[in-house]
């Protein structure tokens, strides 16, 4: 076979092959579970979503009850993925830093404690974590009926936090708006107030002007009477506690797994970045009379950036797909609430789509929007 | 280059008081340093008092579950009661040298194995064709006199490294295929590795795990059923593939490239480059960061506990539910797991430095 030989026809040649292997691969798996399926009469589609859910959420961010659509449900949960993956980042991202810092510390004592800390955490599972601390909290905390009030309207108990909450009774979104439009007001105003500092040298008033612009048009709706509020404090029933806002033992369980999880890889990738910057920066910025503190803030932290960002990306990753664990301890995020619905409906196939494609595509847009800040703290070179 | 220069031995004399105030200034340079230096002492004598107090000075040594309910502390016959079952789950329980026996062997052949001096080609024909058939021989039985015990019956630690050793081993030339694809002139070879690879790091190794026990049965043809032990084998094998890839990636592009133009130039095959020169300089670099991978697969693992195998997380969940123990020694079971998994991690951990130090790279 002489053609064999020619590289251009075998390049194509290869590719034709793998192509068409994936896709009669594809074709096959394709065909046995659509006879798989009509013999369990499962119908395929999507037209299941838009079926009532009949199953309750112990944890809802957004409204929702059990005769709203399967849709919303999967809504619910992804909702919760969002805020307790979100509310880790932030917390074990600063308790991070704080101790990779630690970890380079010239006093022996607690650089060894930081490292006990970020071994332990990194070679014990995450979800051995979990089932610890939310039996932790179910042992440590009193049941309901004995729930420790720790001021007027608080209660901690083995069912979770209750703390009195404001609710919205109208202005809402008006107030939501009237905020966001201030902070992007804010933003532009304090770029410009620091590109003319750097242009000419001297301290002016835009931050100023920033931080008033952030307050004043909440102030005004405010003002406005446009928004009316109302208490709601939590009662003590026999059984459970109700009314205020609620934080449940799992979603506090998978918080603190996964954050104190983030916590010690940040650590690490903070003391890596440190590290990398190289020795002279330091002596440098000492010798112009920097301490040690600001040096560390102004000089080393922003350099160690370049370093840092690609890793934490993946660690934010990372954190964003162990939410899933939360299935283990009860948490209705997005996979529980989704296994919930498979279980319910037989929908196997759908629902996996739905939720690896929600999984792909958040991963995608982190990615996309850690690489936009690289790109913006990457070195300049000229 | 700094010069060695002999001391007189008048100035080695005045070098010890440095070397104590230097001591002194590491604990007591500054104000802040002190406070730093008893804050962190305080700490870590409380957490000292609280192990010690709760490992040994409150625990209860003998005696049944009933003592343990009145102390405050640990409860070491729990452990000795449940031991041979959280290690090995339901094996039968008059085999259960087997696992047993399997489990050294294991660790022992893995021990050898660690030792770069071994490495060869020799080694991987001794594990494919003597070690990991007599393991398996020992675990299924069914020859050779031994009764067959069905995978169903199969737990505890050794589940837990068969699915972390074996998903590992299978995954590393899976690996290293999908690797060589993602760096392919093949347009659409390249497609195939860099969709397949994003793909499954685009989602949680659980939503895998999901659509193998719950999905796959559904891709069979009719009477075709695979054990749910493999299938969760095979997506941990598909999942750690994406994550070596990655890792090798980063070896590959590591290699400069005149390397590969050079075995081009001298006339070899695209393989014989990719065997011979590129990959045996690109996977020396990465082994540090595979054995990493490692450590966090064997981890991962847990997670199979969620589609109902019995792992070595979930046979110790299960003895902590038995009836004569419930709720008495849970705090017991889980400081026993973590510190199973704590020992193998760590150790692994310590091997990888090791090899870092060895081939003299540094990886962060």
């Amino acid at each position: 076979m002489l053609f064999l030989n020619d590289t251009r026809f075998r390049a194509v040649f290869y590719q034709v092959v793998a192509i068409s292997a994936v896709l009669l691969a594809g074709w096959v798996m394709y065909r046995t579970a659509s006879a798989n399926l009509a013999k369990q009469d499962i119908a395929t589609g999507f037209g299941f979503l838009s079926r009532q859910a009949g199953i309750a959420i112990s944890e809802t961010s957004i409204a929702y009850g059990p005769t709203d659509t399967i849709a919303r449900a999967i809504l619910v949960g992804l909702v919760n993925t969002i805020k307790v993956s979100f509310l880790a980042a932030l917390f074990g991202t600063i308790i991070g830093v704080f101790v990779g810092i630690g970890r380079l510390s010239a006093n022996p004592l607690l650089s060894r404690l930081m490292l006990a800390y970020v071994e332990v955490l990194r070679n014990v599972p995450l979800l051995l974590y979990l089932f610890l601390w939310y039996f932790l909290i179910i042992l440590v905390f009193p049941p309901v009926r004995q729930a420790i009030q720790l001021f007027p309207g608080f209660f901690l108990s083995n069912s979770g936090l209750a703390v009195p909450a404001v609710e919205w009774q109208s202005g809402f979104g008006l107030t939501l708006g009237a905020l966001a439009f201030g902070a992007v007001a804010a933003l532009v105003v304090r770029g410009i107030g620091q590109r003319r500092r750097i242009a000419s040298g001297k301290a002016n008033a835009g931050w100023i002007v920033a931080l008033a612009l952030l307050v004043l048009p909440v102030l005004a709706v405010w003002a406005s009477g446009a928004v009316s509020l109302s208490w709601s404090a939590p009662e003590a029933g026999r059984f459970r506690l109700t009314g205020g806002l609620q934080i449940r033992p799992e979603f506090v369980a998978l918080l603190v797994g996964l954050m104190l999880n983030l916590s010690a890889s940040v650590a690490e990738i903070v003391r890596a970045g440190i590290q990398a910057v190289s020795r002279g920066q330091w002596e440098a910025a000492l010798a112009l009379g920097l301490p040690r503190s600001r040096t560390l803030r102004l000089v080393v932290l922003p350099q160690a950036l370049r370093v840092i960002i690609p890793p934490l990306t993946n660690t934010y990753l990372t954190v964003f797909k162990n939410s899933s664990l939360a299935i283990a301890i009860g948490y209705p995020d997005l996979v529980m609430v989704s296994n919930t619905i498979m279980n319910q409906t037989g929908q196997a196939m759908e629902t996996i789509a739905i939720f690896m494609g929600i999984y792909l595509g958040l991963s995608v847009l982190i990615s996309l929007f850690m690489n936009w800040y690289n790109a913006r703290v990457a070195l300049k070179t000229r | 280059m700094s010069e060695t220069q002999v001391l007189p031995a008048a100035a080695n004399s005045v070098a010890r008081p440095v070397r104590r105030s230097k001591w002194r200034a590491a604990y007591f340079g500054t104000p802040g340093n002190a406070l730093v230096t008893l804050v962190c002492g305080a700490l870590i004598l409380l957490l000292a008092k609280l192990a010690l107090g709760w490992l040994f000075v409150n625990a209860v040594f003998d005696g049944g579950a009933d003592a343990c309910k009145q102390s405050s502390g640990a409860c070491w016959p729990f452990l000795t009661d449940k031991l041979r079952y959280m290690l090995f789950g339901f094996y039968p329980f008059e085999e259960q040298w087997r696992p047993l026996v399997a489990l050294c062997l294991f660790l022992g052949a893995c021990g050898v194995s660690m030792i770069p001096r071994v490495w060869g080609r020799g080694l991987v024909v001794a594990w494919l064709v003597v070690i990991l058939p007599v393991l398996y021989v020992l675990m299924a039985g069914g020859i050779f006199g031994l009764t067959a015990v069905p995978t169903s019956k199969w737990g505890g630690l050794p589940l837990s490294f068969m699915l972390s050793f074996v998903g590992l081993a299978f995954a590393l030339p899976l690996g290293i295929g999908l690797a060589l694809a993602r760096a392919s002139h093949l347009p659409a070879i390249r497609l195939l590795g860099v969709g397949f690879i994003e793909l499954v790091r685009g989602v949680p190794l659980i939503s895998i795990l999901f659509m193998a026990a719950v999905m796959l049965p559904l891709f069979m043809p009719d009477g075709v059923t695979i054990d749910k032990l493999l299938r969760a084998q095979v997506a941990i094998i598909l999942f750690a593939a994406a994550y070596i890839a990655e890792i090798v990636r980063g070896g590959l592009q590591d290699v400069p490239p005149g390397q590969f133009e050079a075995g081009r130039a001298l006339g070899l095959h695209y393989w014989q480059v990719m065997f011979k020169i590129v990959l045996p300089q690109a996977l020396k670099k990465v082994i540090p960061a595979l054995v990493g991978l490692f450590i966090a697969f064997f981890q991962d693992t847990t997670l199979v506990t969620i589609i109902g195998l019995l792992d070595f997380l979930d046979t110790v969940r299960t003895a902590l539910r038995d009836p004569d123990w419930q709720g008495i020694a849970v705090l017991e079971g889980y400081v026993f797991a973590a510190a199973v998994y704590f020992l193998f991690s760590a150790l692994m951990g310590a091997y990888s430095r090791f090899l870092e130090r060895h081939f003299n790279t540094s990886y962060r």
